[in-house]
């Protein structure tokens, strides 16, 4: 891939704006369209972009197929992690609204809270196919 | 926290799962697999008492009021379903430690247990939730974990046969979810009871016949209804033996509550059967399911294969139960469920003791084991009888109802397939009674019995066949109560 300029300097712009866009999307998707999923889903496609261009070895620097298997799992427990705490709060699993002192504000932090476990989740299963495919080699059945 | 023993059933091994996946150790994470399956069963056992007690149990998830938000609901059918699945998981835990150590590769043991915890949480979420798209979303939590542990079978043909399922499972899937939307589309609404509210306004449309087509399809292939069983027999010959015991004791048994939840609680069992004409349908392709997947079972060289074509044979005898649409038919094939669970998992128990020690299942392998593995061997002997329906067991107090029902509208020839049907189970029990204790066994291999950590689970649910089969109170308690709820009959 040395010789190709345009795809290593390319990804090098784009890859910055891919993960910060996962990002907006998470974050604002209780205003607009999106949500942890997509988020997820983009994010992962940053790490995806960068393997194509320079590589399996290096995107496993970056990225240990370790921490992959820690985040799949991880998310879930942030997810039900919320559920726990609102239900020690007094709430039914998931119910947002003890939170905070103010109901409104609880729901916001909750949904942004779960949607970051889903987010997480994705990403890091995303991540792990695409391991699992790339790293497969011929003979190895 | 009683209070939210409904959700707890479910989200629990929702986070022990992770926990497994986490810990990545293989003790370890079967200490947290044993963990969450004992939490489970006290959990059902906890909530099938409070709504035998006190109705109907309403869990409102996120404090969002039904029909808005979803909601759980627990009455004494879903609480049975979930009693057996937790029930058998708790068995299966503990005894899956050995056997797996044997069956499955070390680096893949945690992952096993996340997969199994996984699946056991996406049983009991279909079990408890009152919102038909959740029923989906756990439906595919449980198929996707269940195809991963099928796929983790020593044998190489279980990669195709998990890939079977992953293609009938999908088919399945998309059926139920296309009814789902079809409904959402004429009425609005998600939530079981106002489902079960507002058909009836619009069940003289093309749409709402279609989307009982499309989840009566997407349903029994799930439940390996004949023919849609082809995906079972591979899935079950090729899982490692606790994901057979497993699955073959709790994932049909699932699918034929969501059969009974849609027919009688959402669409009705007037529309189902009086419009639709249902027991049409069900009642030939049952019977079909017992003869002909009996003759099929006699022909197995592969005892986990005979068994798993005498499961699709049972499963005729409750959806045979379901198609009477009586109380005393829907009793019979409520109760079967339980029983069914209760025989079949201590059979295919019995088998992972016999591929632990003589790592094959096949009847050639087996001359004379018997004498090699006498407690494997007569959990085997039981749970056949139970099989066959003898006095003393569970089969016989099904097949007792379910006699009882078809005589009771006046179906003799029905009656005489289900007595058939024991006489053909008869056949294929003795074949490998036969081999097991009538031929000489090889000296020389030196097989001794199977480690007491298999044989104690295996042998609890012996004593179920048996504990069950001569006091059947509790059970056909239940399975009468969960009959009269279905059918909207009061005690």
């Amino acid at each position: 891939m040395d010789d190709r300029v345009i795809l290593r300097v390319g990804a090098k712009i784009l890859i910055p704006f891919i993960l910060v866009f996962a990002l907006y999307v998470q974050f604002h998707g209780d205003y607009g369209p999106g949500g942890g999923f997509q988020a997820g889903v983009i994010f992962a496609a940053g790490f995806v972009l960068y393997a194509l261009i320079y590589g399996l070895e290096n995107v496993k620097k970056v990225l240990p197929p370790q921490a992959v298997y820690i985040c799949s799992a991880l998310g879930v427990l942030l997810y039900a992690g919320v559920g726990y705490v609102t239900m020690a709060l007094g709430g039914n699993f998931l119910d947002y609204g003890v939170l905070a002192h103010d109901p409104e504000h609880g729901q916001h932090y909750g949904i942004l809270l779960v949607e970051l476990g889903v987010l997480i989740t994705v990403f890091g299963v995303m991540v792990a196919v695409f391991y699992a495919f790339a790293g497969r080699r011929r003979a190895d059945t | 926290m009683t209070d939210h023993l409904p959700v707890l059933l479910v989200v629990v091994p929702l986070v022990a799962a992770p926990i497994a996946a986490l810990l990545n150790h293989p003790r370890l994470s079967w200490a947290v697999a044993v963990a969450a399956t004992l939490w489970t069963l006290y959990a059902g056992l906890e909530l099938l008492s409070q709504t035998m007690a006190s109705g109907v149990i309403h869990y409102e998830l996120g404090g969002w009021a039904a029909p808005y938000g979803i909601e759980y609901v627990v009455d004494p059918l879903n609480a049975w379903v979930v009693v057996i699945v937790t029930l058998i998981g708790a068995l299966i835990a503990p005894y899956a430690r050995v056997s797996v150590e044997r069956e499955i590769t070390e680096d893949r043991i945690p992952l096993f247990y996340a997969a199994f915890i996984l699946c056991l949480t996406g049983l009991l979420g279909i079990a408890v939730t009152g919102d038909v798209f959740n029923v989906f979303v756990f439906l595919e939590i449980s198929s996707l974990s269940a195809y991963a542990l099928i796929a983790l079978g020593s044998d190489r043909r279980a990669l195709t046969a998990s890939f079977q399922y992953l293609i009938m499972g999908s088919v399945g899937a998309t059926f139920i979810v296309i009814g789902i939307g079809l409904m959402y589309v004429m009425t609005g609404t998600l939530n079981m009871a106002d489902l079960a509210d507002r058909l009836p306004e619009v069940a003289s449309s093309r749409t709402i016949p279609v989307a009982f087509t499309f989840l009566t399809v997407g349903i029994t292939l799930k439940l390996a209804l004949f023919p849609l069983h082809l995906w079972l027999p591979n899935a079950y010959t090729y899982a490692p033996s606790a994901v057979t015991a497993f699955i073959a004791s709790t994932a049909t048994k699932v699918a034929v509550y969501l059969l009974l939840r849609f027919f009688f609680t959402i669409f009705g069992a007037t529309f189902s059967f009086d419009v639709m004409q249902l027991d049409r349908i069900l009642m030939p392709l049952a019977l079909i399911a017992i003869v002909a997947m009996s003759l099929v079972a006699i022909y197995q060289e592969n005892v986990k294969r005979l068994l798993a074509y005498s499961s699709v044979a049972q499963i005729g005898y409750m959806v045979l139960g379901i198609s009477f649409a009586s109380v005393l038919g829907l009793t019979a094939g409520i109760l079967h469920l339980f029983n069914h669970a209760l025989m079949k998992g201590a059979l295919f128990m019995s088998m992972g003791c016999v591929m632990y020690r003589v790592g094959s299942v096949r009847l050639e392998r087996m001359n004379g084991l018997g004498r090699a593995m006498p407690w494997t061997m007569a959990a085997f002997v039981v749970g056949g009888l139970s099989l066959i329906g003898v006095p003393l067991t569970v089969g016989f107090v099904s097949k007792w109802y379910l006699v009882q029902a078809a005589l009771e509208q006046g179906m003799w020839p029905v009656a005489g397939v289900v007595l058939l049907g024991s006489l053909l189970a008869l056949m294929y029990v003795w074949k490998v009674v036969e081999v097991a204790y009538f031929r000489e066994a090889d000296p020389e291999l030196g097989i001794s019995e199977a480690p007491l950590s298999l044989l104690a689970p295996t042998w609890l649910l012996v004593l179920g066949n048996l504990y069950f089969g001569i006091n059947a109170s509790d059970s056909v308690g239940v399975a009468t109560r969960a009959a009269e709820m279905l059918l909207g009959v009061l005690s």
